[in-house]
């Protein structure tokens, strides 16, 4: 049986909330051994939930549920071990936990670095300055060490500093007024967090890109990957239009530039579909698929351009047809016929679809303080050494004895004498409360 | 040439659209010699696609054709043709890699499917890009944009909760896919350089949404936690100031409420009415009455305001806030066009082109710009004759045959 890829990789992971988690989860996809760098005296709002120790009425009542689902909506007795927004990105990883913002906490992460490969952060730029863990001083320690670091708007500049969620990053981007409701201002934008996950893909493939030239030269590196700069490629017909032309393009919303398309409501209560027509023996496939032949000779849609000028007459009757149909009817029937089409599918139809299921897509594991669930996979697969979840979301400072006895070859006097100095613990200290 | 991170890496690149060329130019604009194959009849489709300057259609001037194929080479091949195939089956004996991102089941068409290369080359790494990946009933389904989205991601829950769900802007989630498949094709090359094997990797669009921190792996995680599917829900029920709101000259966004409201008022300069205790009660937020006197306080301070001073004002209070740039204001802005983050590409055809340059830093192998996007089968002599060993006569005889 062949090694997973990154099999003997270990990578000290200082990252919070999504963007620098999700680049951990894709390397532990790969076999990397991630050691989550976590505090007990410490709580970084979103990371193990929105707060330390949410009351049971605002966990029941909370939405949406991908905030406040926590199993069984209880935040249990240890509610940062229960988090869907963590628990999503934490299978395959270790927990390990230590107070950085003491000389013996930073003593002990040096410990680590000098075993490790990686070391990666997406906190304000100040964050890591103030504590010291610079590029420099991890050099000091280990001279190969890779260092990612993942500023939201850059570690240089007036932005530098500036504090801002990933919702927020759509916002400088540009992507707020390229999405939505034409017919809306953008303060009706659901906030959405795609630069995160860009981010992630941008700063694993960052990493392996790194450690590839490592194994060639024996030379390690500082990566910092803006996490602004490396989402505007994803909008980028519109800054080419802009810096070709001066236009500033404005969100069309469900439109496609020249192609028929539309979210359409379906049979049921809030069930959607998709359908993309790209060209006339679509359309013609469409009008015959549905029983609707007279559409393909109505001249108002005689060609592509007619068509798109009376886009929103041909919505009306695509939705009089769609209606009467359930989104998996109308995907099964469309896409038979050759016409692009899907179910808007919510979460339950994820789990219940039989491509997903026929794919293995969701695997079942087991996590302590949660029990035993199916969870989203890999967004890849591969022959012959197929990612897979090998252990479910890891809890807080669930790995400490290891990453501190067996890897740091810490004595059991001082390891007893760290947990008293509040380092070691798989509880937040009674103090800290935001 | 300088040792750039990827540089030892040969790419044979079948790819066309939008996620298979994000991926190969993430490869190529890190070092890695890629050799993009095109049909002789037009090439990539992104060629036809926009923006083009003037909005005068011409193959070689398509922005996104520009943005996706840099640092990449171009030769044309007709890969229903034997003599095309013959010299795909040469080139992938040069590649460590192959990617290609046709319809599941074409590249076998072509003779040039994972057994029939993994025969010919052992270590060879093979990514295949495609809708719902190589395996699975809706293999060879059709798919687009907001299909990939409604399916895989969270279309769902984007949007009002009275109003159809929207999508994202134009071809965000094809973007994703294809950084996931140069991720995926690292962790191969890993595999093959380390161990000698080589192997298939699948990406479907579908799962790199699924797959996607972006709320839908919270979300699917939240469903199986409690059995609830996420939806759309009503804005401006979590608190305030929490939110996108107009100011002087657009909008700004701010979230500032809940815990984070003293913050609030220190932004607004702890104005008197403020200090009433009735504001930071456990229940304060949760107040509909509350929120509306706030608003009608904040709501005026904020159109006193442009968006650039509101940024200033907030971050100095460390409120997390953004503003909500138009594509125009981001292009502008002083601090990303200092720092590198956009670049002038000169382009024989296109003439100059500004536009995103590097996705990350690299301090020992930085992003370098070695050609811009080429020109359709440009580099045909340089790659058949140069690294194959044809001659001048026998392109002339490919060309005829309509080969290349």
């Amino acid at each position: 049986m062949p090694r997973l890829p990154l099999e003997g990789i270990r990578i000290v992971d200082i990252t919070v909330v999504w963007a620098g988690p999700y680049a951990c989860f894709l390397l532990a996809h790969l076999g990397a051994e991630v050691i989550r760098v976590e505090s007990i005296k410490f709580f970084q709002p979103l990371t193990r939930g929105a707060i330390p120790r949410p009351p049971k009425a605002v966990v029941q009542r909370g939405q949406p549920p991908w905030i406040w689902g926590m199993p069984n909506r209880d935040p249990g007795q240890r509610p940062w071990n229960r988090f869907p927004m963590f628990n999503a990105h934490a299978s395959n990883k270790k927990s390990m936990t230590v107070d950085l913002r003491v000389p013996k906490g930073k003593e002990i992460l040096a410990r680590l670095v000098k075993i490790s490969d990686v070391v990666i952060e997406n906190n304000v730029t100040e964050t890591m300055d103030k504590l010291g863990i610079t590029y420099d001083w991890l050099r000091s320690i280990k001279p190969d060490i890779i260092f990612v670091r993942m500023p939201a708007l850059g570690s240089t500049g007036k932005y530098a500093n500036y504090r801002l969620l990933g919702s927020m990053n759509e916002g400088v981007a540009g992507h707020n007024t390229l999405r939505g409701y034409p017919d809306m201002d953008p303060t009706a934008v659901t906030p959405i967090y795609a630069a995160d996950a860009a981010s992630g893909a941008g700063a694993a493939f960052a990493v392996l890109a790194a450690l590839h030239y490592r194994r060639r030269t024996g030379k390690g590196q500082l990566i910092e990957l803006p996490q602004i700069e490396n989402f505007m490629p994803y909008l980028g017909q519109a800054i080419l239009d802009y810096t070709m032309n001066g236009r500033i393009q404005r969100t069309i919303g469900n439109r496609h530039p020249w192609a028929i398309q539309g979210v359409y409501r379906c049979k049921g209560e809030d069930r959607w579909c998709a359908i993309t027509i790209f060209n006339d023996e679509q359309f013609q496939k469409f009008c015959q698929a549905t029983g609707h032949p007279e559409w393909a000779t109505d001249p108002r849609f005689a060609d592509a351009i007619s068509r798109y000028k009376n886009h929103d007459e041909l919505d009306k009757l695509i939705e009089s047809w769609t209606i009467l149909h359930t989104p998996y009817e109308v995907f099964h029937l469309l896409q038979r016929a050759g016409v692009p089409a899907g179910p808007v599918m919510d979460q339950r139809d994820a789990y219940n679809d039989p491509h997903l299921q026929a794919r293995g897509f969701f695997q079942k594991a087991y996590q302590e303080d949660c029990g035993e669930h199916f969870y989203p996979g890999a967004p890849f697969t591969m022959s012959e050494t197929p990612p897979s979840i090998r252990r479910g979301p890891v809890r807080l400072g669930e790995d400490n004895e290891y990453v501190y006895k067996t890897l740091l070859k810490v004595s059991d006097e001082e390891y007893q004498q760290l947990i008293e100095e509040g380092h070691i613990g798989m509880d937040l200290a009674p103090d800290v409360v935001a | 040439m300088p040792d750039m991170a990827l540089s030892d890496l040969k790419v044979l690149d079948f790819t066309q659209a939008i996620a298979g060329p994000y991926c190969t130019k993430l490869l190529a604009d890190f070092g890695a010699d890629v050799i993009k194959v095109e049909r002789p009849d037009g090439g990539d489709p992104s060629r036809r696609w926009g923006p083009f300057p003037n909005d005068d259609p011409h193959p070689e001037k398509s922005g996104l054709f520009l943005l996706l194929n840099t640092n990449k080479r171009s030769i044309t091949l007709n890969l229903k043709t034997e003599a095309g195939k013959k010299i795909a089956r040469q080139l992938v004996e040069w590649a460590d890699i192959v990617v290609e991102s046709f319809r599941p089941g074409t590249m076998a068409k072509f003779g040039l499917d994972y057994p029939t290369l993994h025969a010919l080359k052992p270590t060879l790494v093979y990514t295949s890009i495609s809708n719902f990946g190589q395996t699975g009933p809706y293999r060879d389904y059709l798919a687009s944009e907001i299909i990939i989205y409604g399916m895989g991601g969270e279309l769902y829950s984007t949007g009002l909760d009275f109003r159809e769900p929207v999508k994202m802007y134009g071809t965000v989630c094809q973007f994703l896919a294809g950084n996931i498949a140069a991720v995926a094709t690292m962790g191969a090359v890993f595999v093959a350089r380390l161990q000698s094997i080589g192997q298939q990797v699948d990406i479907s669009l579908m799962e790199t949404q699924l797959g996607n921190q972006d709320r839908r792996m919270p979300a699917l995680v939240a469903y199986q936690y409690t059995g609830e599917v996420s939806g759309r829900i009503p804005l401006g029920q979590a608190g305030y100031p929490i939110g996108i709101y107009p100011c002087k000259d657009g909008y700004f966004e701010i979230m500032s409420g809940l815990g984070r409201f003293r913050q609030a008022a220190e932004m607004l300069g702890n104005p008197d009415w403020l200090q009433d205790p009735k504001w930071y009660t456990p229940t304060a937020q949760q107040d509909p009455a509350l929120k509306e006197e706030f608003e009608a306080h904040f709501f005026p301070w904020l159109m006193e305001h442009t968006m650039a001073e509101l940024w200033e004002i907030a971050q100095r209070h460390r409120v997390l806030s953004a503003p909500v740039n138009t594509v125009a204001d981001v292009v502008n802005d002083p601090v990303f066009n200092e720092r590198g983050a956009f670049i002038e590409v000169e382009h024989p055809v296109a003439g100059k082109v500004k536009m995103p340059s590097r996705p990350f830093l690299m301090s020992e192998t930085p992003w370098q710009l070695r050609r811009p996007a080429p020109l359709l089968g440009q580099h045909n002599e340089e790659v058949l004759c140069g690294l194959l060993g044809y001659s001048k006569e026998d392109l002339v005889k490919l060309r005829e045959q309509n080969v290349i």
